[in-house]
Parts: C-alpha cells; sequence; structure tokens
C-alpha cells in the first residue's frame, strides 16, 4: 500500500443538467461511471481514450477540485500542494500579465504571503532545473515559444514540491522536435525528484515512450489497464486495438482492420445496460449484452480487460480480425 | 529570442511608452484629443500662473465689460474676470470628472468582478440591483441623489458616482466571464488560490483595458453632467466658479452680454470632446479588432 500514491475505488461523477421549476435536476450527464485505478509512487501512469471518454473529469478528480458522486478516492498526497497539473496549451496557462517569476512561483505564493526576494529564489532555481535561463524571469509569457512555455508551466507545477504531476496532454501543442525536448525534460524531473506522473494523452507512441503503466478508458470507465508493454503490446479489449490500429504509421498505408460502423460514442446521458463498446464492437456476442467487469487477462494479474470474450480466452485479436470481420 | 521580443506587441498594462506613443502619432483623433487634455490640464492646474485676476475679486466699475486686452474673456455682473475664473472653474468641473470616475469606475469595477467571480445567487442579486438602477433614465436619478443630498458640488458628484456604478459593474462582470473561463485561472484554482488571489492576480488586470476606456469616455460625460447640475442650480454654489454655474448665471445676460455664457460652455465643450476622442483612440489602441462603434 505503501507505494501507493493514489487509490480510485468504483468513482462515479455526474453532473445534473437542468432543473425542473422545483429546481430538480432533469437528468445528469454521466461523466465517470466506476472508475478504479492505482497509481504507483514514481512511477507514470497514462491515462489514454478519445475526446469525450472522460479524461478531463477525472483529471479534475485527481486534481482535488472536484468530488466523486460516489466510490472513493483516497490519496496520500498533500490536499493543497501535493497534486499540480500541466495544461495542453501553454498560451492560455499562463497569465500574459504577469512576469516569468511570478507565474513559476504563484502556486506558493498563492497559498502563504511570501516575500519577493524568497519567491525569486525559488523562481531562479526552477528555471534552472527546467532548461530557462535566470535573465528571461523579467519576462512576460508573450515574449516565448510554445516549447518554452511549457517549460514555465512544468517550472510552476514543480515549485510547491509536488508528489504528483498531472500531465493533461502537455505536448500535442507543440512541433514534435520540441515535443521530444519535453518529454526529455519531463523524464529528467522524474529521475531527479522521484515524482509521479499521470499522463492524460492520446498520442500512443508518446505514451509508449513515457509511461509504465497505461489505462484505457472508454465512456467513463476503465477498460483496459496494464503495464504499458502488455496492454500496447498486446490489447486483449477491442476498444484498444482499434485506438492502436488507428494511429498513422510512417511509411505504411492505412489498414483499417475493423470495419466501422458506428464511430460515435454512445450517450452519456442514459448509460447502456449492456457492454458500452458493444454497439462498436465486431466481435459482440450474446455474454456482452450484460454489464461488463474488470477481469485478469490470460494469468497476469496485473493486467485487467472489461471484455468478458478476452478474459475468457474466447476472444484472439489476431485470429478474431479476420473471423469478426465478416 | 530577441526577435521574439520586438515582434510581438506588449498590450495593456506593460507600459512600453516608445509603443504608446506610435500608437498616438498614428492615430489623428488621439493626437488632437491629447493635445487638448494636455493643455487644459496645464493651465487648469496652474491657474494662479495663467490667471491675471484675482477670480473672486469683485470691481463693480467693470461690471460686464466686454472681452478686451485687460479681460480677455470679459467680466461678469460683479466685474469679475471671466478668463481668470474659467481657469480656476475648471479645477471644480475636471477635479469632478475624475472624483466620479475613480470612486463609480473603483467601485463598479471591483462589485463587478466579484459577482462575475462567485456566481450563483449572489451575482443574481447584485445583478437585478443594477438592472433596477439602470431602468430609471440617469439624468433623472441623478437630479433626485442630488436634490435628497442638498445641493453643492461634492453632492453633486456623488450623485453622479452612484448612477455610473451600474455600467462598471456590467461591464467588469462581462469582463470577468471572459477572464475566468481562461486556463491559467483554472491552474490557479488547482493549486487551491483564494478567490482574493485570483481577483487581485488574474482577474483584474486582465479586465482593465476596457475600463480604461470607459473611464476616459466616462471623463467628458461626467464634467458635462456635473455642469448640468450646476447650471440648475443642484451643483456649485455661489461664489464658488464653475463652468456649468457660470453658464447658468451667464444665460440672463445672453442677448446683451454673449461673452458672459458663451467662453464658459465653450471650456466645456472643448474639455468634454476631448476626453471623448481620447478615450475612442484609447479603445481603437487597446482592442483593434472593434473599430466600429
Amino acid at each position: 500500500m505503501s507505494n501507493h500514491v493514489m487509490q480510485l475505488n468504483d468513482v462515479h461523477v455526474r453532473f445534473p443538467i437542468g432543473a425542473n421549476w422545483l429546481g430538480r435536476p432533469k437528468g445528469f450527464v454521466h461523466a465517470l461511471n466506476g472508475v478504479d485505478l492505482t497509481v504507483r509512487r514514481g512511477k507514470t501512469l497514462g491515462i489514454v481514450g478519445e475526446s469525450g471518454c472522460g479524461k478531463s473529469t477525472l483529471a479534475q478528480v485527481l486534481m482535488g477540485i472536484l468530488n466523486p458522486t460516489e466510490g472513493r478516492f483516497s490519496s496520500t498526497a498533500d490536499k493543497e500542494a501535493g497534486v499540480q497539473i500541466v495544461f495542453q496549451d501553454p498560451q492560455s496557462s499562463l497569465n500574459a500579465r504577469m512576469p516569468i517569476w511570478r507565474v513559476i512561483t504563484e502556486p506558493v505564493f498563492a497559498r502563504k504571503r511570501t516575500s519577493v526576494a524568497e519567491l525569486r529564489n525559488i523562481a531562479v532555481e526552477l528555471a534552472r532545473q527546467v532548461g530557462l535561463r535566470e535573465e528571461v524571469l523579467d519576462r512576460h509569457p508573450h515574449e516565448f515559444s510554445g516549447g518554452q512555455r511549457q517549460r514555465i508551466a512544468i517550472a510552476r507545477a514543480l515549485s510547491s514540491d509536488p508528489d504528483i504531476i498531472v500531465l493533461d496532454e502537455p505536448t500535442s501543442a507543440l512541433d514534435i522536435s520540441i515535443q521530444a525536448q519535453i518529454l526529455n525534460l519531463l523524464t529528467e524531473l522524474q529521475q531527479a525528484r522521484g515524482i509521479t506522473y499521470i499522463f492524460i494523452s492520446h498520442d500512443i507512441s508518446v505514451v509508449r515512450y513515457l509511461c509504465d503503466e497505461v489505462a484505457v478508458m472508454y465512456l467513463g470507465q476503465v477498460v483496459e489497464k496494464g503495464p504499458v508493454e502488455d496492454v500496447l503490446g498486446a490489447p486483449q479489449h477491442p476498444y484498444t486495438s482499434l485506438l492502436l490500429e488507428s494511429v498513422p504509421t510512417m511509411g505504411v498505408a492505412g489498414d483499417f482492420g475493423q470495419p466501422l460502423t458506428n464511430t460515435d460514442l454512445p450517450s452519456n446521458r442514459n448509460l447502456p445496460p449492456h457492454c458500452y463498446f458493444l454497439d462498436r464492437c465486431t466481435f459482440a456476442g450474446s455474454e456482452c449484452r450484460q454489464a461488463q467487469s474488470l477481469s485478469p487477462v490470460g494469468g497476469e494479474k496485473d493486467h485487467v480487460a472489461r471484455c468478458v470474450r478476452a478474459t475468457s480466452g474466447d476472444l484472439n485479436m489476431r485470429e478474431g480480425k479476420e473471423n469478426g470481420a465478416c | 529570442m530577441s526577435d521574439a521580443a520586438q515582434t510581438s506587441k506588449p498590450r495593456g498594462l506593460n507600459i512600453n511608452w516608445r509603443y504608446i506613443w506610435y500608437q498616438i502619432s498614428r492615430s489623428p483623433l488621439m493626437m488632437i484629443g491629447s493635445s487638448i487634455i494636455a493643455i487644459v490640464l496645464i493651465l487648469v492646474i496652474f491657474a494662479p500662473l495663467f490667471a491675471t485676476h484675482d477670480p473672486n475679486a469683485i470691481s463693480l466699475r467693470e461690471r460686464l465689460a466686454p472681452p478686451s486686452w485687460d479681460h480677455f474673456f470679459g467680466t461678469d455682473e460683479v466685474g469679475r474676470d471671466l478668463y481668470s475664473r474659467i481657469l480656476y472653474g475648471g479645477q471644480q468641473s475636471i477635479a469632478v470628472g475624475f472624483f466620479v470616475v475613480v470612486l463609480a469606475g473603483g467601485i463598479g469595477t471591483l462589485l463587478g468582478a466579484f459577482s462575475g467571480l462567485v456566481g450563483g445567487r449572489l451575482d443574481t442579486a447584485i445583478m437585478r440591483l443594477m438592472d433596477v438602477v439602470l431602468s430609471v433614465p440617469s439624468l433623472v436619478l441623478v437630479l433626485a441623489l442630488a436634490a435628497a443630498l442638498g445641493p453643492s458640488l461634492q453632492n453633486a458628484a456623488l450623485a453622479i458616482a452612484i448612477v455610473r456604478i451600474p455600467f462598471y459593474v456590467r461591464l467588469a462582470r462581462g469582463q470577468t466571464l471572459l477572464v475566468r473561463e481562461m486556463a491559467y485561472v483554472t491552474a490557479a484554482e488547482t493549486f487551491h488560490a483564494k478567490k482574493r488571489h485570483i481577483l487581485r492576480w488574474h482577474i483584474l488586470p486582465n479586465i482593465m483595458s476596457p475600463i480604461l476606456v470607459q473611464t476616459t469616455l466616462d471623463l467628458g460625460n461626467t464634467i458635462l453632467l456635473a455642469s448640468a447640475l450646476s447650471f440648475i442650480g443642484l451643483g456649485a454654489q455661489q461664489p464658488t466658479a464653475e463652468w456649468g454655474a457660470m453658464v447658468a448665471t451667464g444665460r440672463n445676460y445672453i442677448l446683451d452680454q454673449w461673452w458672459y455664457s458663451a467662453f464658459p460652455g465653450f471650456a466645456i465643450l472643448i474639455t468634454a470632446t476631448a476626453f471623448n476622442l481620447f478615450g475612442d483612440g484609447l479603445r481603437d489602441i487597446l482592442d483593434p479588432k472593434q473599430k466600429a462603434r
């Protein structure tokens, strides 16, 4: 347990929509529908999934700014300073009216009034760690490139000395060469400080590079999770393999093995009673008409999938492709 | 790095005088407006240096004298020098303008930003209250307030300030709703910053540009309104020199002694116009996207 910094048990989050004349909600948006996750100290957990699958809601729960409607979320990290976030768009996540040293030290300053000299010392040290020169500390965010801004955002996240940093697609707004620099910086910082990362992304290749474990999300649920080489190397859930196949590869013509009959996520207003992926799945059988639970795949207890056919050994993805494509 | 610093224009409150001068010199209206404001402010602030007579010195032998080399703008019904009285009177009018703008702008901006930031029922309550104030025509409300507070220039200024507050509240709240959605505010929330911190460091600095424009435009309007109140006797009282009050007394002599009303009236016109030109120019500089009103 000691190496678990965060634990989510069957976490549900729903938001009320509309209200009748009595002020009672007319319905709910079901953003998270039973998430079970364990975040291990000093490791990187990847969270992948398409837009609208509940990644950002999950990030808010992890940050402690949103409480689960149902289920249990426990964290050993300090409530205020222990978890920090780096956003996707470094353009809007840095206030243009503040000089860089103020931006970087804001998490410290916001909690406790600290002297300017002390804040500047913190900023100088952090700037060095993320590879920014000390002279730039008095400039404003618009004077920096995207990659440098993301370094500033990372320095800001580090300033309260957090145990965990949530990285919300930190490289998807950057050029490919800058992406690599930022990823290397993140890896170095992790080695130096032993920080835990939660890396939210839809970029499979980056997840493969950076993460130790990965959880695949679909409609507010984890459908498959496990060590990154197992999940991305031998995907068990049909949705994971669909995600992997939709990653374009250099020099290879697009081959979309699974014919897509329905590419929309089911509505999150009224959740289906059966497997959430049923409508899009080419392997669906009669046993998929009931709700699915996370079960170990084969003999490995770390690798779990929410698919009865895969976990019962009924479905082999490679052969299944031929059988299922009919 | 240095290219980036030169090509991206700092906007708003990061003061860059060369950039400001460049923008002002490109806009003729702004040039005219700021030149007139500069001249008027110098004349009025250093009134003792430029005045030729004591503004309150009575000289019954010279009553209602036409403009001459001795009295540039003529004299009034008790022989006071109108030129000197206009210089000193400007102190009153412009002070009222700044007082109103600072008071109404300050309170209105804080209230509006607070309202937009907290949201919910408190926000609704504040905005409905502002709607009530706005639903009464400004001039009528100012008249009622000034009459209730008693006729004096201070009370007139207070009444105008109270009436102007809702405009700032609405403007500030609207801008706050935009800024609140920015990722840096979400970021501040993730490190559990207090509302006061978010207001001070994120909301206020980022909503300032449109409010600054509103205050400069308001300066002209306030000077007009203060003069109007003095004109109908609810503002400055005799013998205080004030432009509106001078126009009002001069009205009795307008057919024979045109200069009595004309020069103070012209001072009001020039000053109000200059502040409006300046405000329009400032809006164009701070937000080039909404040039047309």
